[in-house]
């Protein structure tokens, strides 16, 4: 080789593309109506390269990849246009030669692992099973090849996985086994369908780390499809931004972080919380001097579970052990962890739907020991938002009876008065007061999530716990909420609990936070203590694997985690070892 | 606020549940089919022309054998010369009797205790579980014969006896969603909002009930019809003379091939009349569903 050496861009644009996709409409019949879910996408994907399909929900990204795998439902179809697989044009192959390239040319990835793998079948069956239905290979090959394809995605003992079920392997470790199916048979194209959104951040890291290494070992094209901005800015080459079934802006991701051409663009990336947004959104607030409204002494939580013949528990769940701190009048508490390090069980002690052990105290009053009434009372003080505002509203109340039905309970207001102060927190929190008489299916998800928040304002209360409130919101909305919930705090003096998985969101909001692994707190202090002197190694792993909205940031290293995060079963008798917390200056506790 | 302003379009205010109900075309045929059958049996002493139970002289012909359908018999008479129009209509009383008494006793014996062990769980939960389950191994018949065999035979004791065995599957059935309800985030946010206990089970967890009663309920009408067919046959139902469309059936089932017609015309009654009330059933537990509001 000599000269001026092309770039690789260059040459893959050179390149006739693997796959085009052109002028693609996908809609759904309902009842004689046409409606247009996908209008009109077009892009190219070259082999090797990794295209992100960046969108809220509702965008139309999962269709368009439905569409491309031949799998839509049975009301929608593809109604014009082309998707051309190496001058096979998809949508038109008959359903016998689709399942065929199904799996070996184009292979697919879904959200949820869990669903996606059969649970009564072992993952060496299921496995061989997919291999033999394209090859005609012998099941010992087959096998061979399965345990290789598993030791690729670095799963130990492959040997013993195979023999495994679903349920016996963690959400990870599941998605890096469909990782390895779908890659089994060395696919032309692999999409994968929001491949991370249901894992933790530390392991969402792991898989796409390694769907990238494959990917460079393989020259796979990816087309990934995905909501979060970081992962897009990290993960692809290319991206597509769509919304409501229109593609809005394409490009390389470099050039459109930089300059957006789109106001839509603009406004998603401008959406997405940033770690370092929170300390530029200035000084947390000094801490008062005045009582806790929440005080948590050596809390725990245990469920036992299990039974020997005698009928006695054999096992027992430490999910929060020894937990203490104190929730100050008018602050934002953070507390981050990843799923089952028992922050949402924390949160439900505190509105005592769990039994707890230890001092859990809100506004003065112990939980332990209370009466019927006194439960009744403490909850005028402590109000809770859930993740999931959809099941949290009762489906057959309109939304204007489940905001006045706090203050029925507690008859705090004459009966007349009820739907006008109803009314009242319907505007406080941005909706329109004649949406009352609706019910939960007709409003969005962010605002069936002010309607909740609406429900715990009604009672005025000091704390308002948020376990995950806005993880399940689209990034712009979730953008909004926090802003309701931000005005709202300055305006009513409330405490906010605010648990979350998400470390950006919990940047943005909280005036302290607390770190929580495996029941335990394992680093707390303010904003600035922990995002900006992170002490902890767990707290430090927790801050490297957030995806940054950066394409800039691209390729930074990350240091792989050792094995899997262990249980918090354990056998009766075998408490786990407390960690103790030292303090190691102004109120910064480290384990 | 972008979101909050596109908002769905305002829909036209719900109208009232007989509008909606009555905008279903097979609803108003359900409601049509009970209407006659309820029209018939009450005004039963004024539309016959024969008493039920007369043996008419020229109800048989001359070979003994019964009348097909013809002007003087509207629907033909049976083996001992009654005409059988005259006892459809005065079977439609036991047989309404028996299909929304018998049938509603069971509901609310199935429901109130499926919700109780549901809701309250413990030791009260499992005894009641249990029972049910014991009940549901003993054969329903004979159970229904024992206990018919002991009182004295009559309608009303009939109706009970059904209800005694029919409300087991709805107790499975409620128990099995009662406790799928209780574990929902909602019922766990009203818990947090400090509701009581009374207030959770009926403003919360009965409405959520409902479809599910109308569809047993309703299902239940045409089982507890043929029930009661059967304890008649075997002679511990309803007692002749007095008739009802279950132990017209049996009467006469022996001629099917000779007449048809007494077999025939029963069981089409009681199917249009549990088909009319699965019509109605359907239609009310999706008017009554707030999440098919503007569906219909």
């Amino acid at each position: 080789m000599s000269g001026a050496l092309p770039s690789v861009t260059a040459l893959r644009e050179a390149a006739r593309p693997l796959l085009s996709v052109r002028d693609l409409t996908v809609s759904v019949r309902d009842r004689g109506v046409t409606r247009p879910l996908v209008e009109n996408l077009s892009f190219d994907l070259h082999p090797g390269e990794t295209l992100a399909i960046a969108g809220e929900s509702g965008s139309g990204k999962s269709i368009t990849s439905l569409a491309l795998m031949g799998l839509l439902p049975h009301n929608v179809s593809v109604t014009s246009g082309q998707a051309l697989l190496d001058g096979v044009d998809l949508p038109s192959l008959p359903e016998p030669d689709m399942r065929r390239l199904r799996g070996s040319k184009v292979a697919m990835i879904f959200q949820e692992p869990m669903t996606s793998l059969n649970p009564v079948h072992t993952i060496g069956s299921q496995m061989i099973e997919a291999m033999r239905a394209h090859e005609p290979v012998s099941r010992g090959a087959a096998r061979a090849a399965g345990i290789a394809a598993l030791r690729r995605v670095r799963i130990s003992e492959p040997e013993q996985r195979m023999r495994q079920y679903p349920h016996e392997l963690s959400g990870g470790m599941r998605q890096r086994v469909m990782i390895a199916m779908a890659l089994a048979m060395n696919p032309a194209l692999l999409i994968a369908d929001e491949p991370t959104t249901a894992l933790d951040v530390t392991v969402q890291r792991e898989v796409l780390e390694l769907l990238r290494e494959l990917q460079d070992s393989t020259e796979t094209a990816v087309i990934l499809i995905t909501h979060d901005m970081g992962v897009v800015a990290e993960y692809a080459d290319r991206a597509v931004v769509m919304k409501a079934g229109r593609m809005v802006e394409s490009g390389a991701v470099a050039d459109l972080f930089a300059s957006p051409g789109q106001d839509y663009t603009r406004a998603l990336l401008a959406a997405v919380p940033r770690l370092g947004d929170g300390a530029a959104r200035g000084k947390p607030r000094p801490p008062a001097t005045r009582a806790p409204v929440a005080r948590l002494v050596d809390a725990q939580v245990h469920f036992d579970i299990g039974a020997n013949v005698f009928g006695r528990p054999t096992h027992r769940v430490h999910a929060v052990e020894g937990v203490s701190f104190d929730i100050r009048p008018g602050e934002t508490f953070g507390l981050v962890g990843e799923s089952g390090c028992g922050k949402s069980t924390l949160a439900k002690a505190l509105v005592g739907l769990v039994p707890h052990r230890g001092h859990i105290e809100v506004a003065g009053h112990a939980l332990a020991g209370l009466t019927t009434q006194g439960k009744r009372d403490i909850c005028r003080d402590v109000q809770m938002v859930f993740q999931d505002p959809m099941a949290a509203l009762d489906p057959r109340m309109t939304v204007g009876d489940a905001v006045a039905e706090p203050l029925l309970i507690h008859q705090v207001c004459p009966a007349l008065e009820r739907q006008a102060r109803a009314a009242e927190l319907f505007r406080r929190v941005g909706l329109m007061p004649d949406q009352m008489t609706r019910y939960p299916h007709e409003f969005s998800g962010g605002q069936r999530q002010r309607i909740c928040v609406a429900r715990a304002l009604a009672l005025q209360p000091k704390l308002i716990i948020c376990d995950e409130s806005v993880s399940a919101l689209d990034v712009s909305v979730q953008a909004q909420v926090l802003a309701l919930l931000d005005e709202l705090q300055r305006d009513m003096t409330m405490s906010y609990l605010f648990i979350s998985h998400d470390m950006a969101v919990v940047e943005n909001v909280a005036d302290r936070l607390a770190v929580m692994y495996l029941g335990q707190i394992v680093e707390m202090g303010t904003r600035d203590q922990v995002f900006g002197n992170p002490q902890h190694p767990y707290t430090r792993r927790l801050l490297e694997a957030v995806p940054v909205p950066d394409p800039a940031g691209k390729g930074r290293t990350y240091a792989r985690s050792k094995g899997e995060v262990p249980s918090p079963i354990r056998a009766i008798g075998d408490a786990p070892q407390r960690m103790p917390l030292r303090d190691i200056g102004h109120g910064h506790l480290v384990a | 606020m972008a979101e909050t302003s596109q908002t769905i379009p305002v829909q036209a205010p719900p109208a009232g549940i007989w509008h909606r109900l009555l905008r279903r075309k097979l609803a108003v045929f359900g409601f049509a089919i009970i209407a006659l059958v309820v029209g018939g049996a009450v005004f039963a002493p004024w539309i016959v022309r024969y008493p039920p139970d007369e043996q008419l002289f020229d109800g048989l012909s001359l070979f003994g054998e019964p009348m097909p359908p013809s002007r003087a018999f509207l629907l033909g008479t049976d083996l001992l010369g009654r005409d059988l129009f005259s006892r459809m209509l005065y079977g439609a009383q036991t047989s309404l009797i028996i299909g929304i008494v018998a049938n509603g006793v069971a509901l609310l014996i199935g429901t109130l205790v499926g919700v109780v062990a549901g809701f309250v769980r413990g030791w009260v939960g499992a005894v009641l579980m249990r029972f049910t389950d014991l009940m549901m191994a003993f054969p329903a018949l004979l159970l229904a014969i024992c206990l018919a065999a002991i009182f004295q035979p009559s309608l009303w004791i009939v109706a009970m006896v059904i209800a005694l065995v029919n409300w087991v599957q709805t107790a499975r059935v409620i128990y099995t969603e009662t406790t799928s309800l209780a574990e929902r985030e909602f019922i766990a946010a009203e818990k947090t909002l400090g509701a009581s206990r009374s207030r959770i089970l009926f403003r919360h967890i009965l409405p959520h009930l409902v479809p599910t009663l109308i569809v047993w309920g309703t299902l239940g009408i045409s089982v507890t019809v043929l029930l009661e067919a059967t304890l008649s046959f075997l002679g511990v139902g309803v007692q002749p003379p007095t008739p009802s469309w279950g132990n017209i059936i049996f009467e006469n089932q022996t001629y099917f091939q000779a007449a048809p017609w007494l077999v025939f015309i029963p069981g089409a009654a009681i199917l249009l009349l549990a088909l009319a009330f699965n019509l109605v059933g359907d239609a009310l537990r999706d008017v009554l569903d707030p999440t098919q509001r503007g569906n219909d």
